[in-house]
């Protein structure tokens, strides 16, 4: 039992219950503050298994840009809560059964088809540390220049996407 | 050492958990949020056999993925605006205008 394990063990431990949390609470701000904690314990795994670039990206993009978006909509629209109506009563046992099924499907096939013994190496041995940012940086503007300069494209398509359907109609007299 | 199944497991665990989220939750906020959930959890499990075949592939997939989850919640959240503009709820039980 060494300090990795048990680190993973504990930040393991939150990651599942701000998940659950966030499928559980009755108030989408709750759910969304919920689901920055989670972000933010992803992020601390990508730093233990040696990513700092995307565990960076994790923070800035998810828990800053995309869930302060996401706490706009709900309070912009106050929908913190809906009323509980339920229309079909046996769709939560129906979809809570096909989870347990989908969880310990993947459980035995890692159990039982796991042949790597492979471990994770440790922050400090791993290739992808903060010395090597470099080379990710070569790797991204020169292996995968074109997808980048996709993504530039994509994320300027969105952006104009989503200013066109918030605009207001303009009234035709 | 941590075992790289672990991770996966993990990982595994926190996909369900969206998946769930996306199929019992009535709110549209929350099941947007659980797409998102999910998107991390294969992100995980990406970094982690990066990390394990000592290879930059996996993160620049994770940058891309990240990237792609922006945009989409740019033009999820605008479509979620404009229905509760028509419809004064984001129930999506509501959202049957389209039924036979």
């Amino acid at each position: 039992m060494n300090l990795n394990l048990i680190l993973f063990l504990i930040l393991a431990l939150v990651a599942i219950g701000t998940a659950m949390g966030m499928l559980l609470s009755r108030n989408a701000v709750y759910s969304a503050l919920f689901l920055v904690l989670n972000f933010i314990t992803v992020a601390v795994f990508y730093l233990l298994l040696g990513a700092p670039f995307i565990a960076m990206s994790q923070i800035t993009v998810y828990a800053g840009a995309i869930m302060v978006l996401f706490l706009f909509v709900i309070m912009l629209l106050g929908a913190e809560s809906l009323p509980q109506a339920e229309v079909l009563p046996w769709q939560r046992p129906f979809a809570i059964g096909l989870a347990v099924i989908l969880v310990s499907e993947a459980a035995y096939l890692l159990i039982t088809r796991a042949t790597s013994t492979a471990n994770v190496p440790l922050p400090g041995e791993a290739p992808n540390t903060m010395a090597n940012l470099r080379e990710l940086g070569m790797v991204l503007f020169s292996q995968y220049l074109l997808p980048f300069e996709v993504t530039s494209i994509l994320l300027l398509v969105a952006m104009v996407g989503a200013i066109v359907l918030i605009r207001k109609e303009k009234r035709v007299h | 050492m941590v075992p790289i199944d672990y991770y996966v497991l993990l990982s595994a665990v926190l996909f369900t958990i969206g998946a769930l989220g996306v199929l019992i939750r009535r709110n549209a906020l929350i099941i947007f949020m659980s797409v998102e959930l999910m998107l991390n959890s294969a992100n995980l499990a990406m970094v982690a056999f990066s990390s394990v075949l000592k290879s930059f592939s996996g993160q620049i997939f994770v940058f891309f993925v990240i990237a792609v989850a922006a945009a989409e919640v740019a033009v999820g959240l605008a479509l979620i605006v404009e229905i509760f503009k028509s419809k004064r709820s984001i129930d999506v039980d509501q959202m049957n205008s389209m039924k036979g």
